[in-house]
């Protein structure tokens, strides 16, 4: 019983870091840019795709190839930010944000089978992280680890860059009042895009190094997007610490069900976010707008 | 006829036919178009007026009442598993069937409607797409009542008034199924302009203001689901009798993503956007996705991005656009 228990919370655990890598792009736009990105997913789609390409058919090395997937995705995705994006930062209504989101997810999907196929992609990992680790009592695989670090990496990091930096001072400027922010100087026009590329790099970083988990096929995009959206809404739009501890709240809720009675599938998943949604209707950590 | 006047406002039409005339006429020809065009296809047709209701009823919550829900088929296919348990369980009626679904589209309308209206945003969103999954995931569980991923199959429904039986060439189901979409048009052609439906509007355009004149905002919405929720039974009720089969795609969230997507390709705000996308969508995806379902999904994609650049307002503003005065008394606002 304790075996399991161990199982489950370190599946939980490294599931809800790669739910926390990708969900926090999401969270952040969200809270600065106020747009519900249904393409978030795709974004993360694309990471893969690119990581899968680099490895196998280009044949860099791991580290070098997630650097390239995260830069090749956010230049795909700027042409978007520039073109559409752009027109729904802050003022449209959600609906709106919510088609127009949902149309260049559909097209980055039907592309991506078009051009790539239909099968799922695999990316291959180094050998330091495909073997299994031992802790003395206990084998545990090395890329479960490696996934919780990299999601501890993330948080930290973040937390320096809005807390501790002049970009975040100004980024937090202009989500508490975004007129203010414009009328003392700061371009936010510049600051949305950068936090737009942000938002993409961090969704291409969680889409490879979370591939083991959530394996990578067209329809990714629309799979787990829903996902993604439910754990920025658990955790408070925005919020770094309430994206962490939605992401480990929703993981632990998920993989608890699935271990103990699989036939419900995401029964308790949603059960658990109907109860959250209704205790914190703006997230466990979020401010109200 | 004051109603009508504060509706079409400026372009109050010097008259005439009623609207409700005009509605039946209109859907009478595209009844009659359809069996023209698709003689050997009804079953596509139904299964399309079937869609449609599920589109009515989403138009309700969301275009007249801004809410904007990812989880409407979960009423739709909870009713469409409750007309097929009540037929295989022996009550064969047709129009007791239609009555059952609508009763339990109803329930499940209120239900979700409770949980959904109380809030706004992102977490109205989340939570209308919570329900909807919920739903999906207990479909798949409870196979004693749903057959779980093979479906529900063998509901046989018996004759129409004990005459008309359904036949294999689909054309009992498909007057049947015309005649219930023009009952249900008509129906909410009134709904959406009576005191009740106005005062949703004015909730959707102005909450705080509503809430000010002395409007118990909560209530009014809830009930709004419970009428959308009628509607959207009818439509899964409708899928169970004409297909005789109900599978677990009947509640999943492609069928609420795209029936959210008809709706405003259409136009959310006007039951005629509502029929209009959804014939349109049905009938492009009945050709295109036979020949390539992903150039089917880039297609929709794009599609969606041109309406939400170019006509925010849906086809039916187009038509507006195109047809001036004629199209200006169809849409519910000049």
């Amino acid at each position: 019983m304790a075996w399991t228990g161990l199982s489950i919370g370190l599946d939980a655990l490294s599931y809800g870091m790669v739910l926390f890598i990708i969900s926090i792009g999401l969270s952040i736009m969200m809270g600065l840019m106020r747009v519900v990105n249904l393409a978030h997913g795709a974004f993360a789609m694309i990471g893969g795709y690119l990581a899968s390409f680099a490895l196998k058919n280009a044949g860099v090395g791991y580290p070098l190839a997630i650097v390239l997937t995260v830069l090749g995705t956010i230049a795909i995705a700027f042409p978007l930010e520039f073109l559409l994006y752009r027109r729904i930062y802050r003022k449209s209504d959600e609906l709106t944000q919510i088609l127009l989101t949902i149309g260049i997810a559909f097209v980055i999907i039907g592309v991506a089978n078009y051009v790539l196929g239909p099968t799922t992609k695999p990316i291959p990992l180094p050998p330091l992280l495909s073997g299994p680790v031992d802790l003395g009592f206990r084998m545990i695989p090395a890329h479960r680890i490696f996934v919780v670090i990299c999601g501890v990496c993330t948080a930290g990091l973040l937390w320096l860059l809005i807390d501790r930096t002049e970009f975040g001072i100004r980024l937090r400027a202009a989500v508490d009042n975004g007129d203010m922010a414009e009328s003392l100087g700061i371009k936010t026009q510049i600051l949305f895009s950068a936090t737009f590329a942000l938002a993409v790099g961090l969704a291409a970083f969680g889409g490879v190094v979370g591939a083991e988990l959530l394996p990578v096929e067209p329809f990714y995009a629309l799979r787990y997007m829903v996902t993604f959206l439910v754990v920025v809404s658990v955790g408070g739009a925005g919020s770094i610490p309430g994206a962490v501890a939605a992401s480990i709240l929703l993981g632990l809720a998920d993989t608890t069900g699935k271990y103990l009675a699989p036939e419900y599938g995401e029964f308790f998943f949603y059960l658990a976010v109907i109860l959250v949604v209704f205790l914190f209707p703006n997230g466990l950590l979020g401010r109200r707008h | 006829m004051t109603d009508r006047t504060m509706v079409d406002g400026m372009s109050a039409p010097r008259l005439t036919l009623p609207l409700e005339l005009r509605a039946v006429a209109i859907t009478l020809a595209l009844g009659a178009l359809g069996y023209a065009l698709f003689p050997d296809d009804l079953a596509f047709l139904t299964r399309l007026i079937s869609i449609a209701l599920l589109v009515l009823s989403l138009d309700l919550v969301t275009g007249y009442c801004g809410v904007a829900s990812l989880g409407h088929a979960a009423i739709y296919g909870v009713s469409a598993y409750v007309v097929g348990n009540a037929c295989l369980a022996g009550h064969s009626d047709p129009l007791l069937l239609l009555l059952v679904g609508a009763v339990a589209g109803a329930v499940m309308g209120l239900v979700s409607g409770a949980l959904v209206t109380r809030f706004k945003g992102l977490p109205q969103l989340v939570l209308s797409i919570a329900v909807g999954q919920l739903v999906a995931a207990l479909a798949n569980k409870l196979s004693t009542l749903t057959g779980g991923s093979d479906g529900l199959s063998g509901i046989s429904p018996g004759r129409i008034f004990g005459i008309y039986a359904f036949d294999m060439y689909g054309r009992t189901g498909y007057v049947f199924s015309v005649a219930v979409l023009l009952i249900v048009f008509v129906v909410l052609l009134r709904i959406v302009r009576s005191p009740f439906g106005l005062l949703c509007q004015a909730i959707k355009d102005d909450g705080l203001r509503a809430r000010m004149i002395g409007a118990r905002v909560y209530p009014r919405l809830v009930l709004m689901y419970g009428v959308s929720g009628v509607v959207g039974g009818i439509g899964g009720a409708l899928n169970a009798i004409n297909t005789g089969v109900v599978g677990l795609d009947s509640v999943g969230f492609e069928r609420s993503a795209e029936a959210l997507v008809m709706l405003v390709l259409g136009g959310a705000g006007s039951l005629w956007g509502a029929l209009i996308g959804s014939i349109v969508f049905q009938v492009f995806e009945h050709y295109v996705s036979a020949a390539n379902p992903f150039h089917w999904m880039t297609m929709v994609g794009a599609l969606l991005i041109a309406v939400v650049l170019f006509a925010p307002k849906g086809l039916v503003s187009l038509g507006g656009l195109l047809a001036g005065r004629t199209a200006s008394v169809l849409r519910r606002r000049p």
